[in-house]
Order: structure tokens, then sequence, then C-alpha cells
């Protein structure tokens, strides 16, 4: 079981969140071409090693973040918030 | 109690109360303190097991969890458990025993004849023997499933009691040997919470006696005292009879603890998991002595020579009378010595070199132990148990033979470093050793001891202190490092025999006992190329037993190594996998059985619901109301009365456990327009609008009423059971694709207690218990208001889920019971009735409404569903791009369509293969399948929903309904999936 520090709550293990998807991988445009599309949909990579995906902590604050994992160690490198609140409150 | 010493007063483990236990029925007495090894040894008991594959007549080897061999059923108040090692079950009054794998009995099992074919048994004959003829499998299974095998599943419920935990710390000390003992101590003083788990029922065993002195203590007495230090500290935590089983990502790691040794009158967990995080681990594991290979190694009398020093040191057991030690290093020559010294006559020390250490070999000479150098022990003679051992001379090949009870195998140890490659990491091979160690250090991993491939006392305790210092070290703590113990004593090398003696019938030379492999098993699989390791062991089954090959791995390696002419070390090992020994599946499980397994939500009117008689479904975690039988009512005729009822007069149904997100912003309808496929920005304060959203494969994900409370505040209510999947796609949408702060959304959904009032009656019901103007004018289809409601502040939605005049009315959810049975008062008079969610099923059906995970099953578009039109084209939202894909459109699609059978006294399948009408008997392609299928009582026939390939094209004509569980086929109409008012009348009302 993994552990991974929430920027929120601190160090949780990995049964408190759910896998999302690859990070980064950003969004087709409207205008997309078939082929960015079905690429974009359904031939995604399978890296072996390090790897950027998104997690949320589903049974703690309920925030998305950035883990950076390497998918043959599980090492875990860094974990990001992606909600900027930029001070408006 | 005839191997019992007469002189008890060493004897470490033992107490004075006698105990009675029965074993294959027949009533032994043993000792306090006894494990029942010890006490089936001390009564002269060494035939305990019938082997695997052969039914060979197996005995103790060893007197720990390495035991391949002594494998029993033990029943203990009522609880039964198969393959438990004799070796790690303490003795208790009444414990019932029994062995394994025989038929009828131990002593004449019928398949012991196995034996003399084992030649039709060799490895791999699974895979070859059995091929054929076509369809004999099953008769062959049923043989080989009563021959082979270990011990049966009990049947019965467990009675025990069981519990899973967790746990963090700073160290945790896997073992608690001189080793494990000081790298606890080291890092308790530093001040670190340290956890020290020591598998056997105390700690310390492991030390013999006349090794050294520490501090100027014998070892035992070091070893008391160090307990004692470490039980002074409040800090450390000291857990007996406890295996690290796993060591996982991070350090999480895995310990079961058998029958904790709690005191007190309640009744203790028989065992529990230990799920601990731990940040530092000190591995300090220690070793398993190495078995010998020779012919009929596996016969009773056959056993680790440190196994039998330790029975003997322990419980004073002497496993044998006259005793043949088999060795290749001078720690051998030692251990026969103290047998020698407990009273065993030893025969003959047998080592495979030239000559052992002077010092060694004037301890052998005071004892008059006959030393027989550069010569094996080659087999074992015997039926039952050990009669005599063959000794072959390596330099003249001439053997002889010397009689005897008890064969001691001492040939060298391997490191216990499972632990370490648990962590995925390599062992490395130690030639001088003849063993795999750990390799490089792991960050936050340290190994200490004979694991590490670091053997004796003063290397030990080094090490461990060394280990728990930099454990304590890593965890930023300060550490003492001038304290060090001073270890008086000599060290001697270990290692295995050199090479694989010459001689050996390979047939009865067993290097896994437990899976009955044998030399000649690995010399076919290396002829068939079955040559790597990894293949070895599937080929052989080598190493797959409970014990998972502690003792036969390392010879097997050696015997391939041998047949191929290679090192060891480029064989490799296979992968240690997780758990360290086998457990419990009850532990594992905890308390999490029954309700606790899976928690029950109950919704705020529950009691309500109970007391009006519901039966009661699952939906999700959910209990919901599936109907109110009245007495003598059938099921089918309470969900008809209700559906009628509803559809004539008013009825109100629970539908709180609809998902509800609150929405709250000033981004709030940007968000809506890029979620949802139908636009949003024009939808008017005060209404709502139906909404479904899309994946971005362009299926369909949810759908779902969302209203507009404020310019800047929306109400969605979501499918049962998905709001959490809805809540974390429109949250990770603003975290990752359009990040903002303009924009809040928040699932409101236990926040709210909600029903539905229905039916052409449903406004004169309502209109006594509220201030809110219901007039169509004021509150029309898809309107909201907000005022009181039987006296309680609510909001009132007019929407639909049955196709009549209906109102959702939220009050807030702890007044969900009081809106519930206000309602159902004021409303009886009048006609109204309370309803489950199998009747609003039947309604939605009729209306020809789809839900989500039944019809929308995730294969499905909305134009499938029928409702391509709604899809806006004057925006981007989540799936417009996946429209345009080949085969998300076009023809051959399923879609969503009616169905009623021809002949109206028939049913639709529930499940049902739509086939053409045609379609011959037997299997025919599937052209759609039904989704839903009800008895509709308002139009007096079942009706389904189904989603048929080109379904709206094929409108009026006939196909096959073919349910495969009912092996029913039934004539169907294809019809539009709206089977009651389908212009709306009602629902505008
Ligand atoms: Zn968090």
């Amino acid at each position: 079981m993994m552990l991974i520090t929430c920027p929120f709550c601190g160090p949780r293990a990995d049964t408190e969140y759910v896998y999302g998807a690859a990070a980064g991988q950003g969004y087709p445009a409207p205008d997309a071409q078939q082929h960015e599309l079905t690429e974009y949909l359904f031939l995604r990579d399978n890296p072996k090693g390090w790897h950027r995906e998104l997690w949320v902590h589903r049974h703690g604050c309920g925030q998305w973040v950035e883990v950076e994992r390497n998918t043959l160690t599980h090492e875990i490198r860094q974990v990001q918030a992606l909600l900027q609140h930029e001070g408006k409150e | 109690m005839m191997a019992r010493k007469a002189d008890l007063s060493d004897a470490a483990m033992l107490a004075e109360a006698t105990v009675t236990f029965t074993f294959d029925g027949k009533t032994f007495t043993g000792r306090a303190g006894d494990t029942v090894a010890s006490a089936l040894l001390a009564n002269d008991v060494h035939m305990v097991a019938r082997s695997f594959k052969y039914h060979r007549p197996r005995g103790i080897i060893s007197i720990g969890s390495e035991e391949p061999c002594a494998l029993l059923t033990v029943t203990e108040n009522g609880t039964t458990e198969p393959n438990t090692r004799a070796t790690q079950i303490p003795l208790q009054d009444g414990l019932q025993l029994r062995s394994q794998n025989r038929w009828p009995s131990l002593g004449t099992d019928v398949f012991g004849v196995l034996n003399r074919f084992s030649a039709f048994f060799p490895a791999g004959f699974y895979y070859k023997t059995f091929m054929g003829p076509k369809g004999a499998w099953p008769f062959y299974e049923r043989i080989i499933r009563r021959m082979a095998g270990l011990g049966q599943a009990p049947e019965m419920p467990d009675p025990a009691r069981y519990e899973s935990n967790f746990a963090h710390c700073d160290v945790l000390v896997a073992g608690g040997g001189a080793a494990g003992l000081s790298a606890a101590l080291a890092a308790g003083r530093s001040g670190a919470r340290v956890m020290l788990a020591e598998e056997q029922d105390h700690t310390g065993l492991g030390l013999l006696p006349e090794s050294a002195t520490i501090d100027g203590c014998a070892p035992r007495d070091w070893a008391a005292a160090m307990l004692r230090a470490l039980q002074d500290l409040p800090n450390v935590r000291i857990l007996q009879a406890t295996t690290v089983a796993g060591v996982y990502d991070h350090n999480f790691v895995t310990l079961t603890e058998r029958r904790p040794l709690l005191n007190g009158d309640a009744p203790q967990p028989r065992q529990r998991l230990w799920k601990l995080r731990a940040r530092e681990i000190v591995m300090a594991t220690g070793a398993a002595e190495r078995p010998v290979l020779f012919a009929n190694n596996d016969l009773p009398g056959v056993m680790l020579s440190s196994a039998v020093r330790a029975y003997a040191d322990r419980y004073g057991v002497l496993a044998g009378k006259q005793a043949v030690v088999a060795t290749s290093h001078d720690g051998g020559c030692l251990t026969a010595c103290a047998l020698a010294d407990h009273g065993i006559s030893i025969g003959a020390v047998v080592d495979s070199r030239a000559t052992c250490a002077p010092d060694v070999a004037a301890a052998l000479a005071k004892r008059g132990i006959g030393y027989i150098a550069s010569s094996d022990v080659v087999a074992a003679t015997g039926r039952k148990h050990v009669t005599g051992a063959e000794i072959r001379d390596r330099a003249t090949g001439q053997t002889h033979r010397v009689d005897c009870d008890l064969v001691a195998m001492a040939g060298g140890w391997s490191p216990n470093a499972h632990l370490y490659a648990h962590t995925r990491r390599p062992l490395e091979y130690d030639r001088t050793l003849g063993a795999f160690v750990p390799g490089n250090e792991a960050p936050n991993f340290h190994s200490a001891g004979a694991c590490a491939g670091k053997f004796g006392l003063a290397a030990a305790i080094a090490g461990g202190t060394e280990a728990g210092q930099a454990a304590a070290a890593s965890c930023g703590l300060a550490v003492d490092q001038t304290e060090r113990p001073r270890v008086i004593g000599q060290d001697y090398p270990v290692a295995p025999p050199d090479g694989i003696p010459a001689g050996l019938r390979e047939k009865s030379t067993f290097v896994d006992l437990q899976n009955d492999v044998t030399m000649a098993d690995i010399r076919l699989a290396t002829r068939e190329n079955y040559a790597a390791v990894e293949h070895l062991k599937r080929y052989t089954t080598l190493g797959m037993g409970t014990d998972q090959g502690k003792l036969g791995n390392l010879n097997g390696l050696a015997v391939l190594a041998d047949l191929r002419g290679v090192d060891v070390a480029q064989l490799g090992t296979t992968t240690f996998r997780p758990p360290y020994t086998p457990i419990t599946f009850a532990a594992v499980q905890g308390q999490d059985h029954g309700e606790a397994h899976h928690p029950v939500r109950r919704g705020p009117a529950h009691d309500a619901h109970e007391r009006l008689g519901a039966v009661w479904t699952n939906a999700g975690l959910w209990k919901r109301p599936q109907f109110y039988p009245r007495p003598g009512e059938t099921d089918l005729e309470a969900v008809n009365r209700e559906v009628l009822a509803v559809r004539s007069g008013a009825g109100i149904v629970d539908v709180s456990t609809l998902g509800k997100i609150d929405i709250q912003g000033p981004g709030a309808i940007e968000l809506l327009e890029r979620v949802y496929m139908n636009g949003f920005r024009s939808l008017p304060v005060g209404k709502g609008r139906y909404g479904v959203m899309l994946r971005e494969d362009g299926m369909v994900f949810d759908d779902g009423v969302t209203m507009r409370l404020s310019e800047t505040h929306f109400l969605m209510s979501t499918t049962t059971g998905q709001v959490q999947q809805v809540h974390e796609h429109l949250t990770r949408q603003l975290a990752d694709r359009w990040p903002g702060p303009d924009v809040f959304v928040t699932d409101v959904t236990e926040n709210w207690f909600s029903c539905a009032l229905a039916g052409p009656k449903a406004r004169e019901v309502l209109a006594g218990l509220t201030d809110i103007d219901l007039s169509p004018d004021a509150l029309p289809f898809m309107g909201c208001a907000q005022g009181k409601v039987a006296g309680l502040d609510a909001r009132l939605f007019r929407i639909s889920f049955s196709g009549e005049l209906s109102y959702e009315i939220n009050v807030s959810s702890d007044c969900g019971a009081a809106l519930w049975n206000r309602l159902l008062d004021h409303g009886a008079p009048m006609g109204l009735i309370h309803y489950g969610v199998e009747s609003m099923g039947v309604m939605r059906v009729e209306k020809g409404l789809f839900v989500v995970g039944r019809e929308a099953d995730g294969r499905m578009t909305a134009d499938d569903l029928g409702l391509g039109r709604m899809a806006s084209r004057k925006k981007d939202y989540i799936g417009a791009q996946a429209q345009r894909l080949p085969g998300v459109t076009g023809a051959g699609r399923r879609q969503l369509v009616g169905l009623r059978p021809v002949d109206a006294a028939q049913t639709i399948p529930r499940g049902a293969s739509i086939i053409a009408a045609d379609a011959p008997d037997g299997p025919a392609p599937p052209i759609g399948h039904v989704t839903s299928q009800v008895f509709s009582p308002h139009l007096k026939s079942s009706i389904a929903l189904a989603a048929i390939e080109d379904g709206r094209a094929r409108m009026d004509t006939q196909v096959l309904a073919a349910g495969p569980l009912e092996g029913r086929r039934v004539a169907a109409t294809i019809v539009d999936p709206v089977f009651i008012d389908p212009q709306g009348e009602r629902l505008h009302a």
C-alpha cells in the first residue's frame, strides 16, 4: 500500500485515494482531427518508469492532486495540488 | 514419556502442568509450554503426515515456521484449521489433532502404494498423463483430488474471533534474536517508537547457551535482561508469536499475531492481522538450516540438526537415541557435541570436508564421537522410520552403513532474507555461504545478523545495534553510538557441502519435501528444457507449497546449477512474494464480516418505512423500500396495486438516495454548459432542466434535473449511487481543465430528505399542506419554489419520474421522517398511498424513461437513447468531439425501443437476448438485448425496454426475446418505448 502525501492532509494511505487519469495529456480541441481524438481517447502510453497522474483524495479532503509516480518501483517523487485558489476570498 | 529427559531443570520452555491432547483419536499427554511438535516427539510419535504426491511417511523436520512436513488439522474450541505447522501450535488442554492426506489411517494408507509407482508421477505429469481422451479430465480430477493435496477446508463456520488493526511506528524490528533485541534496544533508547515482532512464542530462543559470554553474562541471561530492558521502555511494543508476513510499498507491513498473550476475562481474538506503516524496518529474521541431499532424506527420524538440539534444549525432548550427524561445517560438529551432552549417542559425524577446526576436533574426541571426514551420508534406510545411514567416502566411493534412529542434517544455513526480497530488490549470491543475501541496503530498510549473512553472536549483536541506531538516526533521533555489548566467544564459518555428492539415488532424494520434488524431477525438467528457475518452479512445483520452499529452494538451485554446469549465482532466485507464512483468511477478514463488512446506509425515514412493512432492496449501500405488501398480497400484487393507485390517485415514494450536488459561484453556469450536452444558459431562475452528461468518448455518463435557484446557484440531481463519480467528474474538470476560483461544487445528498408525491391527485393532496401556490401557472412543469410544506421549510420541484403530475419535496434530512408521516396522515383520507422503488421502476418503464446502469450501460450514446436532438450544436461540451467518430453514430448501433409480447399472456424473459424472428433453434446471433422488463398493470401485459440494432427503423416488426437462463423464446413486437401518455398530458396537468 503506497503512502501518498496530500498537500492538504499530509501522508495518507493510497486506499484513501482514487486514481483518475494520466496527467498532462491536455484535452482535445473542439475541432480536433479524428486521429487526434482516437489517440487521446484510446491510445494511451503505458510507461515503465516515471508517470504523472491525477488522483483524488476521496476519503480525505476531496481534492485532486497530481502525483509523480514510478510505475516500476512505486516510488513517489512529488505530489502537487491542482486547484490554485488565488487569494480572492 | 519415553523421549523426555529425566532432568528437565534446563528445559527453558517447560512448565510443571500436564496437558492432555489427542492425535488421530488417541490420547497423549505433554507439558505446559510444549508445542504440538515437541509433545509428539516426547511421546515418540515421529510419523505425523503422509506426503503430498506419493503418500510417503513424513515426520517433524524442523522447529520453526519453515516446517514443510508436519502439517496437521487442529481443532480447538470449535475452530478447525487445516495445514497448521505442528512446530508453531502451542499445546493446549483438549487440543484435537489430525494427520492429513491419508486414508483410512496414517499407518495403513492405501495410496501409499503410489510410492512404488513413482515412475508414473514425474515432473509435469499432470500436463502429460491426463491429456486425453477428450472429456475424461473430470474423471481423473476426482481421483487426483482424493489422492493429492493437504488438509481439507472446514465446512462449519469458525466460532473464533479475529481482528485486524492499523498501527504506525518509527522502527519495526522483525525478529527477536540477538540481532533483533540489540536493534530494538538501540532504537528504543533513542526515543524511537519501536515495534519488535518475534515469530516464536518468546524472544531470544535461538541463542545457544555455551556459545559466548556477553558483557559477562550467559547468552540466555543476556537475552532475558534485554527483554526486561525493552519492556521498561514505554516507546517499545513487543509482539511475541507474531510473524512479519509481508513488506509492501513504502514500508507498509503486515504482521500476523497468533493468540496474543493478553490477560483478562474478555475472549481474546484467536489471531490478529496488523497493518503497520513503519518509517524504518530492521530485518533480523535469522536463517534456516539447510537440509542435506541423500536418498530417503524424507523419512521420519531425519531432522535438521539445530531442531534436534533445540527440542532437547527447550523441551528436554530427545528426538532419537542414536544419531548420525551429516555436516559440512564446524557448527554441525559442535551441534553433535551438544546432542551428546544431552545424552543422545552419536554414531558418527559425517563431514564432507577433509578436516575440521582443531578445537572442534578436540571437542568431538573428548566426547568419544567418531568423525568421518571427506564423506557424505548418501542414504537413510528404513520404512517408516530411520534405521540406519549409508555413508560414502568421497575418495574411494566405498559405502558403509551405520545403525541409527536419527539423522541430523547440518547442511549450512540459508539467510531468511524474504522481507528484503519483498521490497523487490535483488538478492546476491554469497559463494562462501553458498546462499543468497540481501544486496545493497535499501532506503529505510536495514538488515542485521544471520539474515544478512553475518553469522555468529558477536556479528549479530554488533549488526543489530548498528542497524537500530541507523534506523533511529534516519528518523531524525539522536543516538548514543558508544553503547556496544562486549562479546567473548568463538564463531565458525558456515558452509554447505561442496558440490552434490556422487552416487545419490535421485528418485528418492527429496529437494522439496512438501511438494514431493526429487532430484530426478529436476533432472527431468532440465532435460525437457525447463531449466530457468521460474520454469523449473512451475514445472516441478519446487517451492510452491505453503512453506514456499524455505528449506528446499536453495538445494533445488544447487542441483539445477550442477546439472547445467553453471554457478548458482547465474541462476538467480525465483520471486519471493508475501506472505512469509500462510495467513488465515479469517485474520485478513478480521472484524469485517456481516454488517461491518458491508456497511448499510439508512435514509432519514428508514424507521417509518419499516413500520409500514417495507420489503427492502439494496441500492449501492442504501436500503430502499422496494414495495409495501399488505397481508395476503403477493409481491406482484403489491406492486400492481401501488402502481394503479398512483396512476389513479396519488402516492409518495422516498427518493432521498438520488444524488444532489450544490453548485455555486459566478462560474457555475459555465461549468454546466461544459459538462451537459444540452444548453443551460437560457434556464431562468426558478426553473429546472433535464440534462444529459457524456463521457469524453461520447457515451452517456449520467442524467438528471438541475434547478436554477439563483443566477449563480444551482442544484444538480444525479443517479442514485453515481453522485460520487459525478462530483469527482465536476471537481476534476475544475481542477485540471478549467481552473478557477469562481465555482464551488458540494455533494449535499445526505443533507436532504426527498420524496416524490405523484399522481393525478398530487396537487389536491399537497394544497392543504403548503403555502406555495401550486397552480400550473405559478408552478409549471420543471418549476421550483420554496416555502413551507407540512410546517417544514421545504424546496418544491415539479419534476416527475413516473409520467404523472408530480412534486419532489426536499426538507432538511432531520425533518425527513416528520415530512413523510405528516404527508401520509394528511393524504390518507384522500387516497394517498406509499409506494416503493419497484413500483416506481414499473412506472418509469411504462413511461419509457431510461436509467443509468440499465439502459445507459456505458455503451449507449444519447442518440441511442432517443435523445440525440437534445445535443447542443452551439457550444463545446465534454463528449462533443467524439460524436464525430465512426462507430459512435451511424447504422448498426443498438437503439432504445419498447417490446411487447405478441401473446399478452407471455412474459418477456429477464435479460433476454434479442434474435431475429425467423432464427432457427440453437444459438443465433443477437441483434440486441432486453434492459428492463416489468408487468404493466396499466396495459395488463408484460412490457420491456430493449436495445436493438437500428431499433427505431424496425418499429412494429417482430423479434424473438431469448432468455438464456429460462430457456424460453418469446415472440415480441418492437414498439415505441413510451407505453403511456406519449403526449405528456398527465405530466403537464
Ligand atoms: Zn487531502
